[in-house]
């Protein structure tokens, strides 16, 4: 057949993917999904696309597909396919049996951000309306919980403060611990345009990414900095600033408090932080401190964009906050071009964000503790609500193990393969009464789970995500749900048969809900999104088609200023040593996205079909390592093994690996410090020694096996 | 006693032995113990006459050519070097009737001097058009290059001043003189002759376009196949800079203006000026469209001018003399001279620089001499392998642009290829189409398409295979190809096409000429 | 430039991109139009509703000026200049049709077809296809000898290919990959009848530094480039 069939339907919905949240047009050919078409009218995307929300697709009819419910008695035992309904009842009686035993405290429910807004505030309403506590966390935690400190401490709110369009009025651009050309493609692709029409840029990375220099890309400042000491070098360019009077004095007086800000200033100025000093400290050149600081200053427009490699760290908060001061001190803040913008990378994390589903806050990060609050929750939803913040999920697990937490409903995570320190995870689960797993495909964490309720991928169900803009776009049901029902339909049956009335005609309702209780979605719902396609929160009557660019009048804080937090460098307690002499990050490529769940179950795996160790040829051969070998990777936690490659991308000092593959078992390595404010997880600095090995595990396996076929023969 | 003679070093003159006769030369003086001083210049353009050695005398200098090796010690022999008669000898080379009846303006030097010398070039009155264009100022420069009437040499015959004022005008920023030294036409070698032997006027019409302007850096672009070109080129540019007549503040002037040469790399069409930015901009020397015009958005996205080098050789002439004064020789809205290049199957051919008006028969038959094979001259091409073939009929066509046009043919960049009688004209027709298939960048579809299928009618039509329907398809085939192309490669390839169909049918029957 | 960027509609390609300034008024076939200064003509006849057919134009990209298909006449200049690269003035007088210009038109699209699959015209829906109706022509009068035809067809990546022979060199996937994604990892091969579309060193796709972001399948009007899935039971020419 020489001509291609044509599609007879089209829908325009949302990429599930990463937060760019690109607009697509997903078109299907009798029922079936053929083709993403990206969306030319999507405001994050203008009709452009990248490898995964284009064509990374066919995982939701992946015959690893999981379509009916499955539950089991213990962990050890093999699953039984069962109906709906027997499943509901049986995980909603195995919840409240634990209550019973344990506690109302003693279960818990982790929601996901590759949910929609709709399911990730009926999650958090399952915890506190049904289950009766604050025990709600999501995977926000180990990535961005820091921009939430740290941004709302600064400047009131943590999200970004920009649209993604603006970066096209920057004319300096500094992305600090983030790869955009990798995380965020599509947005990456906006932002070498600009640099293409002569914007500069500077780059906070020990690696020499993409975003360092590629085609027609070239970074005007490169900070290859060592793992762990981004407050110092943060600091030290906020050093210059001051000493240099490079500060907007002007913007500082007006939209902040001018005795604040001398405070900071005389901790950032002090000679602790010359780049004199923290240059050598850092591994970089004290000029190339001083070439960022004028840099970035001297704008007019400058812009910040961040990632995990400023949050994932033990002093992660803190980071945030440096980013914060050095917008406020030169600026940069409330207008087009500029701005601090943490690149949020899962589709719906920002939604995560500000949906409540967190221990502490409601919707709006409005406290649990704050009464009036909590009251009108309680009017809302007709149940009392508990006052006492609950358990973070590393928490979570910590209580496990003493024995005070049971019981999880898990939807669409997967702590065991993405969380840190994976031995002591698994000794956690291991621990729990009843676990209830909500997802797609079986996984780590289903190894120890009891119940698994099949959900439906982001092509099966209508809702709205929360990009990394801000921006609210509308997913919408293109193919009916595999398994028989869309994700919030399945909290809905598990809120009934727990004794919660809980009932709604389609998701648009969850939709009005949460806009009556959430003041920056007020004027959310499905038919303004239809009339205007997107937008950005806050959306109220004072902005009926959205916000976007934040801060451009006053600062979301109790005195509508913004204020500069003292950041003072206190190095990690991860340190190399004799032992552990190499400092391990990690990070994320292009066609993989996060733990593979779906990446790993389309042709994607053609390009990364395993995660590699990027090391230095240096530290290879001086521990003897050739290229494409198999290698030790060994931390004071545990130990797992990978193919090392060779990297000119990574100075010495530095190994670098993703964690797409579950068979990896990078988690194992990854340390259990954490961000002093919110525990988001150092994942960015521990300390290894990388050693050769005889030959891969899986031969020596196999070895054993052909040995024992032999010795029955 | 002490002699000066001269021999070119002109590529031309190399190619039919004048380093072997100067070798020769050198040898013979040293045996004879002779104080003789052998000065290489640039070619006189007489090239039949080539290797033509000239011997200072004091009634001028008396030429000799062409001379073999074997010819030498007959000369010496003879009292070449006191100007004696020889059956060789030309005279004064001076009175020689073929360059007493041009007028020199932009090859006013080429030949008598030494073109790695910048004293004797300020000797024979170089840099008098600098020092005047500094006087004056851009403004007025560019007033003066507008009343000369110069028009683009290179072929397009674009208003020179016209083009500088544009650039002129766009906002003070890096601007840039661009050289189009790449010279792809068949029987062209105007420009290779003035690189080769008189570069340091090229050099001080751009830097002249430069204080113009408002540019402070020149790129010449040469063809790759000129090696001899780019070597002095270079060490011209070298000899300016030590010279104090190129760098920051030049000639002692508060104007900056440096050059480098750059080479290309095969390509007929990076001869097209925006393919040829390309090419500098280290791309694929593929067209632009325009709008934007180059004197807006040109090399690296500035403003740019670009000029062929016989545009740029002419104005010091200009600022010298003076506007009014170049414009005084030509015709119609052709003014000030044209360097014709004759070549092909010519008795006398080389460079015959004249005021715009004399007429094709003139130069081809008293001027040329008719054909090399003596022969009947069947037809010439002027402007290059995309020029049009003039029959006998034609050859009242004076040499002005507006007249060329009007009979469909076009004088580019003023080459003539003469043929006598034995020609093919259907092959000439198809080597056209050929030519556009290979030289095409391959953007567009007329040319990139169009040539390919262009030569395959051809070979249909010359064999004879449904004559009358290819021929219709090749007419139609032409239009779009004239009309559709984006630039002149595709676009003029149906011109020697058309005048082969048009002038000479019967090469197209069915029966081919038979001599 | 992002307010333009906003302007895309989905469903309609106005040919180039829409720029931002003060308008200009212009007649397009009788059609007075308003458009910004700096739109093309292209633009301006499009908004007329007056559209002229394109192959190598899309708003997505800056105007190329390569296919010669969109040629229109202006009252008072010489010559059929392209409407995507020609720039609207004030009282313009602009004609999209007439016997010169179809003519053209169709000497264009005919050299298309003599090196162009021709069991792949009937029945496809491609944006070539669009405008061999749009123009009238689906046959040419040539015996082609040269061609394409048996270009090797490249099925690396695992989500679309690249059939050569469909290629009209229009260069709109390479600028996609210059100017939208950013990546530079296709180019033009060769000179002239021989030009074609290369991946990373003349690689296979796979091989090169594509990153799959799907923009020049996106963009190639003749499907040239297509995404697999498209493909029942596999991919043949026709």
């Amino acid at each position: 057949m020489a001509n291609p069939i044509k599609p007879d339907n089209s829908v325009v919905t949302t990429c599930a993917y990463c937060g760019v949240g690109c607009g697509f047009k997903a078109e299907t050919y009798e029922g079936r999904v053929v083709r993403m078409i990206p969306w030319k009218e999507g405001k994050a995307n203008h009709g452009h696309s990248c490898i995964k929300g284009r064509f990374a697709f066919d995982y939701y009819i992946s015959p690893e597909r999981v379509l009916t419910p499955l539950i089991r008695t213990t962990i050890d035992e093999p699953w039984r396919s069962v109906g709906w309904p027997e499943a509901i009842e049986y995980a909603a009686k195995g919840l409240r049996r634990v209550q019973e035993k344990f506690g109302r405290t003693s279960v818990g429910a982790v929601s996901s951000s590759r949910c929609t807004n709709e399911e990730i505030f009926l999650t958090q309403k399952f915890a506190r309306a049904v289950l009766g506590n604050n025990n709600i966390d999501n995977c926000a935690r180990i990535c961005h919980s820091p921009t939430q400190f740290g941004l709302s401490a600064t400047v009131g709110w943590g999200a970004a403060s920009q649209h993604f369009d603006s970066i096209l009025q920057a004319d300096v651009i500094m992305v600090v611990g983030a790869n955009p050309t990798e995380g965020h493609p599509v947005f990456g692709s906006l932002m070498k345009r600009r640099i293409r029409q002569g914007a500069k840029l500077i780059v906070l990375d020990p690696r020499q990414t993409e975003s360092v220099k590629s085609p027609h890309l070239k970074a005007d400042v490169h900070l290859p900095l060592r793992p762990g000491t981004n407050v110092a070098v943060l600091d030290s360019i906020s050093h210059v600033v001051v000493r240099e009077n490079l500060y907007a004095e002007d913007f500082i007086r007006a939209r902040c408090e001018w005795h604040e800000f001398e405070n900071w200033a005389a901790l950032v100025g002090s000679d602790q932080y010359a780049p004199e000093v923290i240059g050598p400290l850092a591994g970089i050149d004290p000029q190339d401190i001083r070439k960022a600081a004028r840099l970035y200053a001297g704008g007019p427009n400058s812009a910040i964009y961040y990632g995990l490699g400023v949050t994932e760290h033990s002093q992660g908060s803190t980071g945030v906050m440096c980013l914060g001061n050095l917008a406020l001190a030169c600026g940069m803040l409330g207008r087009e071009g500029v701005g601090v913008n943490p690149l949020r990378g899962q589709g719906n994390v920002q939604g995560g964000s500000c949906l409540g589903s967190w221990p502490h806050v409601f919707s709006g990060y409005r406290f649990v503790t704050d009464d009036a609050v909590r009251a009108s929750f309680e009017k809302d939803w007709g149940v009392t609500l508990d006052s006492e913040p609950g358990l973070r999920l590393p928490n979570m697990f910590d209580a496990a193990l003493t024995g005070h937490f049971r019981g999880m409903y898990i939807m669409g995570e997967d702590p065991v393969q993405s969380d840190p320190n994976q031995n002591h995870i698994v000794e956690a689960m291991r621990r729990m009464e009843f676990v209830i797993l909500h997802d797609l495909f079986l996984n780590e964490t289903s190894k120890y789970a009891h119940v698994f309720l099949p959900g439906s991928s982001s092509l099966e169900k209508d809702g709205t995500f929360t990009s990394a803009e801000r921006r609210v776009n509308r997913v919408r049901k293109v193919v009916e749900p595999m398994a028989g029902y869309q994700d919030w339909e399945i909290v809905v049956m598990l809120m009934n048969a727990m004794g919660y009335p809980a009932e709604y005609s389609n998701a648009g309702e969850i939709l009005d809900e949460i806009a009556r209780l959430s003041p920056a979605y007020q004027g959310l719902s499905f038919a303004l999104l239809d009339r205007v396609g997107s937008a950005q929160w806050p959306c109220n009557e004072s902005a009926p088609e959205g916000t976007e660019v934040l801060h451009t009048k006053s600062f979301p804080r109790a005195n509508g200023r913004g204020t500069f937090m003292l950041t003072e460098y206190v190095p990690t307690a991860e340190r190399t040593s004799d032992r552990f002499p190499l400092l391990l990050t990690t990070g994320r490529i292009l066609t993989q996205y996060n733990v593979g769940t779906q990446t790993r179950r389309t042709p994607n795996t053609r390009w990364h079909s395993e995660d590699r160790l990027e090391i230095s040829r240096e530290d290879a051969e001086a521990r003897g390592i050739r290229d494409g070998e198999w290698v030790q990777l060994t931390s004071r936690f545990g130990t797992t093994k990978l193919r090392a490659q060779f990297s000119t991308r990574v100075n010495a000092g530095v190994v670098y690996t993703t964690f797409h593959h579950a068979k990896s078992r990078v988690n194992r390595v990854t340390s259990d410090l954490s961000d002093w404010a919110t525990n988001c997880p150092e994942y960015k600095v521990t300390a290894v020694e990388v050693t050769r090995v005889e030959q891969a595990s899986e031969t020596a396996t196999a070895k054993r096996k052909k040995q024992k076929a032999l010795e029955m023969a | 006693m002490s002699a000066r003679i001269f021999i070119s070093r002109d590529s031309g003159a190399l190619c039919v032995g004048a380093d072997e006769v100067a070798q020769a030369l050198r040898k013979a003086f040293e045996k004879r113990s002779l104080k003789v001083e052998i000065v290489r210049t640039g070619s006189r353009g007489l090239y039949w006459l080539e290797p033509l050695v000239e011997v200072a005398t004091d009634k001028g200098r008396a030429g000799y050519g062409p001379v073999n090796v074997s010819d030498v010690e007959a000369l010496l022999d003879a009292g070449m070097l006191e100007g004696k008669k020889h059956e060789l000898g030309i005279g004064l080379v001076e009175n020689h009737p073929w360059l007493k009846s041009q007028t020199r303006l932009t090859f006013k030097n080429c030949g008598i001097i030494d073109p790695r010398s910048l004293e004797d070039y300020k000797a024979h009155g170089g840099y008098k058009g600098l020092e005047k264009a500094l006087a004056v100022g851009p403004k007025a420069i560019v007033e003066e290059v507008i009343s000369s009437g110069l028009r683009g040499r290179g072929g397009a015959g674009f208003p020179t001043g016209i083009k500088w004022r544009t650039v002129a005008e766009t906002p003070p920023q890096q601007k840039y003189i661009v050289c189009n030294a790449d010279e792809g036409d068949s029987g062209t070698f105007a420009d290779r002759m003035i690189m080769e032997g008189d570069p340091f006027v090229l050099i001080e019409g751009m830097t002249i376009a430069g204080i113009a302007v408002g540019a402070t850096f020149g790129y010449v672009y040469i063809r790759a196949e000129y090696p001899d070109a780019i070597e002095a080129m270079e060490i011209a540019i070298h000899d300016a800079r030590k010279g104090g007549v190129l760098g920051r503040g030049m000639a002692g002037s508060s104007f900056d203006f440096d050059m480098e040469v750059r080479a290309g790399a095969g390509a007929y069409v990076c001869g097209e000026e925006t393919s040829m930015l390309e090419s500098l901009e280290g791309k694929r020397g593929e067209v632009r469209a325009k709008p934007p015009l180059p004197a807006h958005v040109g090399l690296f996205g500035k403003p740019t001018v670009i000029n062929n080098v016989l545009s740029l050789a002419s104005v010091p002439i200009i600022m010298e003399r003076g506007g009014g004064f170049y414009r005084d020789f030509g015709m119609g809205k052709s003014r000030g001279t044209m360097p014709i290049q004759l070549a092909g199957n010519i008795k006398h051919g080389g460079l015959y620089e004249t005021a715009f008006g004399i007429t094709l028969g003139e130069l081809v038959d008293e001027i040329g001499g008719g054909t090399r094979s003596g022969r009947p001259v069947r037809a010439a091409q002027v402007g290059g392998p995309l020029g049009a073939y003039f029959p006998r009929e034609l050859f009242d066509t004076p040499f002005d642009y507006e007249a060329f046009a009007a009979r469909n043919g076009l004088i580019g960049h003023g080459g003539i290829v003469v043929f006598d009688d034995t020609v093919d004209m259907a092959k000439q027709a198809r080597f056209a189409m050929e030519f556009c298939a290979i030289e095409s960048c391959g953007k567009c579809t007329p040319c990139r398409i169009g040539s390919v299928r262009g030569v395959e009618l051809m070979d249909k039509i010359m064999a004879g295979e449904d004559r009358s329907e290819n021929l219709i398809v090749l007419e139609n085939l032409c239009n779009t190809m004239k009309f559709g192309s984006l630039c002149a490669l595709g676009g003029f390839a149906p011109y020697p096409v058309m005048s082969a169909l048009t002038h000479f049918p019967e090469d197209f029957g069915t029966e081919r000429k038979r001599l | 430039m992002w307010a333009e960027l906003r302007e895309l509609r989905d469903g309609i390609d106005t040919g180039t991109p829409p720029r931002d300034g003060p308008n200009v008024t212009l007649t397009v076939d009788g059609v007075e139009v308003s458009v910004p200064a700096g739109t093309s003509i292209m633009l301006a006849a499009a908004k007329a509703g007056r559209s002229v057919p394109k192959l190598c134009a899309t708003d997505m990209l800056e105007a190329f000026g390569s296919c010669r298909v969109c040629l229109v006449e202006i009252e008072g200049r010489s010559g059929f200049p392209a409407s995507c690269t020609s720039l609207v003035a004030d009282s313009m007088v602009v004609r999209t049709q007439s016997d010169d210009l179809q003519r053209l038109r169709k000497g264009v699209i005919e050299l298309y077809l003599s090196d162009f699959p021709s069991g792949d015209i009937p029945g496809g829906w491609s944006e070539f296809h669009t405008v061999l109706d749009q123009v009238g022509v689906k046959t040419h009068p040539y015996a082609p000898i040269d061609n394409h035809m048996d270009a090797p067809i490249d099925s690396s990546n695992p989500y679309f290919l690249f059939d050569p022979a469909k290629c009209i060199v229009c260069s709109r996937c390479v600028r996609a990959c210059a100017d939208i994604q950013g990546t530079f990892a296709l180019t033009i091969d060769g000179r002239g009848f021989r030009s074609k579309v290369a991946a990373g060193m003349d690689e296979t796709f796979f091989e090169s530094p594509c990153v799959s972001c799907g923009a020049c399948v996106q963009t190639c009007p003749t499907q040239a480039l297509i995404e697999k899935s498209l493909f029942v039971g596999g991919y043949s020419r026709g």
